[in-house]
């Protein structure tokens, strides 16, 4: 199968490569553009580790075809970050030990990020629904929530 | 001596950032997927799509005409006349005569894409004659069962058991019988619980090279690189040192990344293509289908209980299936099923059973889960036929530092009566339920382990200190390690790098498994740290000019002990550090050993539930984790381990499950279908640490990985009971069945 040639934007760069059709985004990220950051722990769009924005929506990129990001603007876990300046969701996760082997953790920050631009002041059981779509098998959650909860408050509070 | 009893801590017991936080919130950190190299291939397997056939042809040419195909492997390719485990292993890894299992790996190749590959694999053509299978342990167990293999039963199995049992076992001491003669109520039950998975969201992948001279290279995401070194090399007939392995970052492991899968595959392939480094990525299907469940279990308990509550005698009779090999951890099982009772007579009988299913690994406190489920769903039965406290009771016998423990053994130092005075005095108790809504209280427990361990740590020019560790850190044992290595210094945790490193680079250490990476590799760190703190107590000697014995090691310095050493300013580690070229060159300490000392670790959870009447769902709405840590090292990380034991636990009660059609092939092999926890079923899992000190260890550990997992499974089946009136004795207890159950009462 002929490979397409893929314009696209990720994390603000200008970045090309060669799709087959039939590779996911994910792959195309991960295999392509040399971002590893987004891990694959199903390809199914059940656990979220996979989570990117696109066009500033939310999505899982093993269900999205890497030909679709042609002339689209994708945002993954390494643009997370301002340079060292952390997001206050990075800084609040380790500082909550809000993460253990980690391999869920991309995803799951890009995942509370999209909730807090929605939702600055969301309720505990917001954030269980909004990440339901993002699985942690290490840590039962609770510290996850916990780091999601007060980098919500941190960021209200330099905004006020 | 646990240091606590003379010495304040600086550093042990605080929650400082974890050294590999930065990296794994950023997306830097590399896990095994996440490596290529150049000249790479990719590589793809064919699995059975059968429980049990044989093998009657293997066509490769289609796959090997494929542009872009550069190997194909199949059993063929392996060496032959292995034997026990190592044949089991070879066996696993790649079908020989048969596939015996949903999934089992028949084929393999390696190609210039990913894609390639697997369409290569599609092209491979596998002629199969099905055989009858069996998937389910009483089935399994019947004399009239199909075979899974001639021959498989060991020494231990009884003249004339069934054609699968390949492992038997029975002990246990006192009178049985008058101690049940003896009791006001003697209850017998049986209870099943179904195999489950890991679940851990990172699939196997690997990288793999292997040239024609018997040398190779793997990265690979595991819990032990020497296992995969060791096990690798069996199964391909190489010898062990010529295979280097470096772990990367690993995406969770809970034991099921303590053993090979297809890391045979890509050396096998890269051998086969002129030495070319071969990628191996699974799926989350063939996670599911074709690596480590853990065993299915179908278990007899029975118990007697005097009107007080005292216990009498105990019997457990468990069979268990972990796939087509031996191994599921029926022993284990056993020994932890009445492990916090205090018992004077008792009998364990274990059947270790083949069935069509995949090899099943170790799961976090393997086997402990099951048994727990069995006795302490059955106390609780009878606290409820008896009118009494199921804590009270559990207090009532539970077992003491010294006493003599259910599978033999004498505790040393443990702290069940702890855990349950904590978990009575906890205000989760007093919490007031509602219609439909139940607690449910049960206790587990966990060896811990030590293991194989060898750690090797270096004073750098700088005075701070780098550390060589074997155990890769699943879930924060770099934080902790830097912790110990840190206190027993005298320098700040910043000034200490842990580095997990490669088969060539220490000898040989088990796995991060057992609980055991922050009590063996921590004691061996910091016996390792005491050489380089003697070393640095001589240099100052001989500058000194004083007895090597009247310099001791305090504050991060080297300082005369006491007035008669002569009166001289403290010398600073970086102060010796800044010249040890010149006095002697390197400091390091290193130590290896099997450390001795491991303490064991109990649990007790409550668990408060509500019960759809109308569905059979159960909500988890509060949850109590109460364990004996010894000491917690870094108490974020200690947290975690309880909460994470808890979920999965609460996944095992709950909802998942293998579930096999009629033919044996694996219906969920997808987590839409195999459904773990999500953020939206749980509650805060509130946590209490009791501490009380390992004295084998120097810091005080005990291990917290494994307890957790334990208990969810009968607590959850207890509070049902509360909640509903109706018994379940079958994980898991899911929705219709939790209806059933409710119905059934009603009736």
């Amino acid at each position: 199968m002929s490979k397409i040639h893929v314009t696209t934007k990720v994390n603000g760069d200008a970045v090309e490569f060669l799709a087959d059709p039939r590779e996911t985004l994910l792959d195309c990220l991960r295999d392509h553009v040399g971002l590893t950051g987004s891990k694959e722990g199903c390809g199914t769009g059940d656990c979220g580790a996979c989570s990117v924005t696109l066009d500033g929506t939310l999505v899982c990129s093993c269900l999205v075809l890497g030909v679709e990001a042609e002339g689209r603007d994708i945002a993954t876990i390494e643009g997370m970050s301002d340079g060292h300046d952390l997001h206050p969701l990075q800084r609040k996760f380790i500082e909550h030990a809000a993460l253990q082997c980690g391999f869920c953790t991309p995803g799951i920050l890009v995942a509370a990020k999209a909730l807090l631009e929605e939702n600055p002041d969301p309720t505990e059981e917001e954030v269980r629904y909004w990440l339901a779509g993002n699985l942690c098998r290490c840590t039962g959650y609770d510290k996850i929530v916990r780091a999601v909860l007060d980098a919500a408050a941190e960021m209200r509070k330099e905004a006020a | 001596m646990a240091k606590d009893e003379f010495n304040e801590f600086k550093l042990v017991g605080t929650r400082p950032d974890r050294p590999d936080g930065l990296d794994k919130v950023t997306g830097r950190a590399r896990y095994g997927a996440d490596i290529s190299a150049p000249g790479m291939l990719w590589g793809a397997v064919v699995r059975s799509p059968h429980a049990h056939a044989r093998i009657v042809r293997i066509d490769t040419s289609r796959a090997e005409a494929l542009d872009g195909v550069k190997a194909v492997v199949t059993r063929a390719d392996f060496p032959e006349g292995l034997t026990g485990e190592d044949w089991n292993l070879q066996e696993n890894t790649m079908a020989g005569e048969r596939a015996l299992y949903d999934g089992h790996a028949v084929a393999a190749v390696a190609a210039t894409s990913k894609l390639i590959a697997e369409d290569a694999a599609r092209l491979v053509e596998v002629e199969y004659e099905i055989l009858p299978h069996v998937t389910d342990v009483d089935d399994a167990i019947r004399p009239d069962a199909p075979v899974i293999r001639e021959g498989a039963a060991d020494a231990t199995v009884p003249e004339g058991s069934p054609p699968n049992v390949a492992r038997y076992m029975e002990f246990g001491f006192g009178d049985v019988d008058a101690g049940f003669a003896e009791a006001d109520l003697v209850m017998e039950k049986t209870y099943k619980t179904e195999a489950t998975h890991q679940g851990y969201i990172e699939p196997h992948a690997c990288l793999g090279q292997l040239g024609e001279d018997g040398k190779g290279d793997m990265w690979v995401c595991t819990q032990g690189q020497w296992f995969i070194r060791k096990m690798c090399t069996a199964v391909l007939g190489l010898e062990t040192a010529q295979l280097r392995v470096t772990p990367s970052e690993i995406g969770g492991g809970f034991g099921g990344k303590t053993t090979i899968f297809m890391e045979p595959l890509s050396l096998a392939l890269s051998r086969k293509a002129g030495g070319r480094p071969v990628k191996i990525v699974m799926s989350r299907s063939e996670v599911l289908r074709a690596t480590g469940p853990t065993a299915s279990a179908s278990m007899d308990v029975k118990i007697g209980m005097k009107k007080d509550g005292a216990i009498t005698a105990a019997r457990a009779e468990f069979r268990m299936q972990g796939g087509a090999f031996p191994g599921a951890p029926v022993d284990m099982a056993l020994y932890c099923a009445f492990a916090g009772y205090k018992l004077s007579a008792v009998q364990h009988i274990g059947y270790d059973v083949l069935a069509n299913r995949p090899k099943c690994a170790a799961y976090r406190a393997p086997g402990s889960p099951m048994g727990a489920f069995a006795v302490e769903s059955l106390v609780d039965e009878m606290c409820r036929e008896l009118a009494l406290d199921p804590i009270e009771v559990r207090q009532k016998n539970a077992v003491k530092t010294g006493d003599k423990a259910s599978y033999g053994p004498k505790f040393g130092s443990i702290g069940l009566v702890e855990v349950l005075d904590a978990v009575k005095d906890h205000p989760n108790l007093a919490a007031p339920l509602g219609p439909n809504q139940g607690r449910g209280v049960a206790a587990g427990y966990w060896f811990n382990h030590n293991g194989e361990t060898s750690v090797s740590m270096a004073i750098s020019e700088d005075g701070t200190a780098q550390v060589s560790v074997g155990t890769p850190d699943i879930g924060g044992s770099r934080a902790s390690i830097a912790l110990m290595v840190a206190e027993t210094l005298g320098i700040s945790y910043d000034d200490v790098r842990v580095n997990v490193v490669e088969t060539g680079a220490l000898g040989v250490n088990e796995p991060t498994h057992g609980s055991r990476a922050t009590f063996a590799t921590g004691k061996a760190a910091v016996e390792a740290t005491g050489h380089a703190i003697r070393e640095m107590c001589r240099r100052a000697a001989r500058e000194w000019g004083i007895d090597e014995e009247a310099v001791e090691w305090a504050d991060g310095a080297a300082q005369p002990a006491g007035p008669n050493a002569g009166k001289f300013p403290p010398m600073t580690i970086k102060e010796i550090a800044g010249k040890m070229g010149g006095t002697g060159g390197p400091i390091s300490g290193h130590h290896e050993s099997v450390p001795d000392g491991v303490g064991a670790s109990f649990g007790a959870h409550v668990v408060d539930i509500e019960v759809d009447p109308e569905t059979g769902r159960v909500t988890i709405l509060r949850y109590l984790v109460v364990q004996d840590a010894g000491r917690a090292i870094h108490p974020s990380y200690v947290e975690g381990q309880y909460q994470g034991g808890a979920a999965q636990g609460i996944g095992w009660a709950l909802n998942e499950e293998y579930i096999y059609d009629d033919m044996g092939r694996l219906q969920n092999p997808i987590f839409l279908d195999y459904r773990v926890p999500v953020a939206s079923d749980l509650p805060m899992i509130d946590t209490v640490i009791v501490e009380v000190p390992n004295p084998g260890h120097p810091y005080g550990v005990r291990g917290v990985g494994e307890t957790g997992i334990t208990p969810p499974l009968p607590a959850i089946a207890n509070a049902i009971e509360a909640a509903t009136g109706a018994r379940l004795r079958d994980l898991p207890m899911n929705p219709p069945k939790v209806l059933a159950a409710i119905k059934a009462v009603k009736a």
